[in-house]
């Protein structure tokens, strides 16, 4: 997998069909408030991959989950909008403002939105087969009789390249190894037509070729069904090879954004710096240690003051990273950052307090 | 699969003779012999028997004879319907026991179908509703329930039906079915006479049911296969009850077989208070009195119907769990 991208990624120019806007989704425990999402702001396009990094604990997974409406109690969607562009309407609809349990968000959740998830062992039932859960989706939102929601099914398993599909449907996850079953997970998650397909963590839990094999299928579906991929990892490898932008996050807030390219070639976040450092390279010396950031993620309950990231910053000014919140600016016109060392706190725009200065309007 | 099964058979077998063994020790247990028993019981009532005499109903039981020799008589014997004799009842076992077997069976099955009726919805909507006022009253009662013995529940529940409304509640059938042979009505007048013995019988159990379904379901609501179903767009109760629940479920299977022989002995002290027709109290009399033939057949037969039901929750459960069935082929 080479760490740097090659080419000019794709990067179309027209409206997005999903745009989320400063999203904070709290998990309110007796503990503590968790802020596991603290606004984050994006957009989707169609035939985009928008890729999302960030060490584990940064809220990747509950951005995913906040975007399908289905995160778990005592999880909620405090704050900020999830704009869905529905197929061929011309308006979006603010899916966090939809009743999660409601009608109008099940007929979204799978048909318009499907995921696919790290582990495919435990994603799915190991007391039903897959196929039964895949029929299940399929008539969840297609009017099929289950004998022509099989046939789907067996069509479905054959394009992701399960082999003797109709076989492999009356079989269960456990009979079917590692890659064989994100192809199904895959397949499941397509089943009903999505236009989006939330990827999270999609090949964690694999070997290294059936990796690349698992994220060269989710390219060719993209070319073929013009989908748009949110692609969650901690991985930069593998943002490298499938992302055309990328957000990266940290203690569930958004610190830096912009494309691909610009990401891997002129980083601006020191913490988008150390993610890229870890990445081995094939330059490396052999056995040579491979570079980890320093420190370990604060406990959720225990978030710093100021900058989240400055007590494993190297870069860190003292009296100011320490104390005040950055805000999240544009850097250019296609980058943004929430860093001290690319605005002042007295920069252009003044934060009008210390506390809300992460929110922002402007990606 | 089939050679599976067919372990299984001979593993029932097997311990099925180790009972039969156990059972026979039971009757040789007390010191003497059945002789000295039986002579023991007839002079109680004033009787004389001789030594000669005695000597003779030795030689005519095979008391003489080695231990070995002598368990094959009685089990060739039990295998044909022949369980001995009851000293303190003069009768055959057999006679002795007569439906209370089948009335015991009828009684603890009963018992285990309402306590898992009334664990498996109420685990379920405490572990949905983890924490809410309704899982927190369902905790009260239930370790309220397993906290009070059932047998001093039984005789509140005897008391207020006597006081409030004048109705003996105890045993099994009316006064005018008690002699009567079977008959549709006596199948109603049982079916009428079920419930309250079987209710003070399962709430024990359906506690720490109530506790297993609970914890289970809290852990399966966990995983991801649940966030699966819920992407996918279905209604949130379907989720529930397609997934974790069948999987919470499963080891609910493995219970069958225990709680069996937990609901008999459970039941000794209620069928006394509540003059129920079942074996646990004659098994207690027995003891007390030493009539081992009858106490070695009811202890036999208490196991045999465990070894039966484990059998059947090892079926179960390879009925219920694909992942068993998987690597039983495999
Ligand atoms: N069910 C939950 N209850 C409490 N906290 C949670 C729950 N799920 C996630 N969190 C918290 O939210 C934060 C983000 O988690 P997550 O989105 O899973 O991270 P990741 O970036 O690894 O996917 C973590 O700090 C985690 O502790
Ligand atoms: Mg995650």
């Amino acid at each position: 997998m080479p760490p740097i991208p090659m080419g000019e990624p794709a990067r179309p120019r027209r409206e997005p069909i999903l745009s989320v806007r400063n999203l904070e989704t709290h998990f309110l425990l007796d503990e503590g408030v968790v802020r596991a999402v603290d606004g984050t702001s994006f957009d989707l396009f169609s035939k985009q991959t928008l890729g999302i990094v960030g060490e584990s604990g940064c809220g990747k997974s509950v951005t995913a989950r906040s975007i399908l409406g289905i995160v778990e109690s005592p999880g909620k969607v405090v704050g900020g909008e999830v704009m869905l562009r529905r197929d061929g309407a011309r308006e979006m609809i603010d899916l966090a403002k939809l009743d999660p349990k409601g009608d109008r968000y099940r007929a979204i959740r799978g048909a318009e939105i499907a995921l696919v998830f790290q582990e495919p062992m435990s994603s799915f039932s190991a007391y039903h087969t897959v196929g039964n859960q895949i029929i299940e989706a399929i008539r969840l939102h297609q009017p099929l009789t289950k004998k022509q929601a099989r046939n789907k099914a067996i069509d479905l398993l054959h394009m992701v390249g399960v082999p003797k599909p109709d076989r492999r449907i009356d079989e269960y996850s456990f009979e079917l190894s590692g890659g064989l079953r994100q192809r199904v997970m895959v397949a499941m998650a397509l089943s009903s037509d999505p236009r989006i397909l939330i990827a999270d963590e999609p090949t964690t839990a694999l070997d290294v070729t059936t990796q690349a094999q698992v994220l060269d299928l989710l390219r060719q579906l993209q070319d073929e069904r013009d989908l748009a991929i949110i692609l969650i990892t901690h991985d930069m490898g593998v943002i490298a090879e499938m992302a055309d932008d990328v957000v990266v996050m940290y203690l569930g807030k958004e610190v830096e954004n912009g494309p691909v390219d610009d990401i891997f070639h002129n980083p601006k976040h020191p913490y988008t710096r150390s993610l890229l450092n870890s990445i081995p390279s094939i330059l490396a010396r052999p056995r040579s240690k491979l570079s980890t950031i320093e420190g370990s993620i604060p406990h959720p309950y225990a978030r710093p003051p100021g900058c989240p990231f400055h007590p494993r910053c190297t870069v860190a000014i003292p009296g100011l990273c320490d104390s005040q919140t950055p805000r999240f600016l544009p850097m250019g016109d296609r980058q943004g950052v929430s860093c001290f060392l690319h605005h002042g706190p007295s920069g252009q725009s003044m934060p009008s307090g210390k506390d809300t200065g992460a929110r922002h309007d402007a990606v | 699969m089939l050679a599976y099964i067919f372990r299984r058979l001979i593993f029932a077998a097997a311990t099925t003779v180790a009972i039969s063994v156990i059972a026979f020790v039971i009757i040789q247990l007390p010191p003497g012999d059945f002789v000295d028993a039986y002579i023991a019981s007839i002079s109680a009532t004033g009787g004389q028997v001789s030594l000669a005499e005695a000597e003779g109903l030795r030689i005519q039981f095979g008391l003489d004879r080695p231990m070995y020799l002598q368990y094959f008589a009685w089990i060739t014997g039990v295998v044909q319907g022949d369980f001995g004799f009851s000293v303190e009842w003069r009768r055959p076992v057999s006679e002795v026991i007569g439906d209370r077997l089948w009335m015991t069976v009828i009684i603890s099955v009963f018992a285990i179908l309402l306590s898992w009726g009334l664990a498996l919805p109420i685990g379920i909507y405490s572990a949905v509703r983890q924490y809410s006022i309704g899982d927190y009253v369902f905790t009260f009662v239930g370790f309220f329930g397993l906290a009070v013995p059932n047998f001093l529940l039984a005789l509140i529940i005897l008391y207020f039906s006597f006081v409030l409304f004048g109705a003996n509640v105890g045993g099994l059938f009316s006064a005018e079915y008690q002699l009567e042979p079977w008959s549709w009505g006596k199948v109603w007048d049982l079916a009428k006479h079920l419930p309250l013995p079987g209710l003070i019988l399962a709430i024990g159990g359906t506690a720490q049911l109530i506790r297993i379904m609970r914890a289970n379901l809290l852990d399966e609501l966990r995983k991801p296969y649940v966030v699966t179903a819920r992407a996918k767009g279905m209604r949130e109760s379907r989720v529930i009850l397609k997934y974790p629940v069948r999987a919470a479920l499963n080891p609910f299977a493995s219970t069958i077989g225990y709680l069996f022989p937990f609901v008999v002995s459970g039941s000794i002290i209620i069928s006394l208070v509540l003059s129920l027709p079942t074996v646990g109290p004659l098994l207690l009399r027995s003891l007390v009195a030493q009539d081992m033939q009858l106490a070695g057949t009811i202890v036999l037969m208490l196991g045999v119907l465990t070894v039966i039901g484990t059998f059947i929750s090892d079926l179960v459960l390879m009925w219920v769990d694909p992942r068993l069935r998987a690597g039983l082929d495999g």
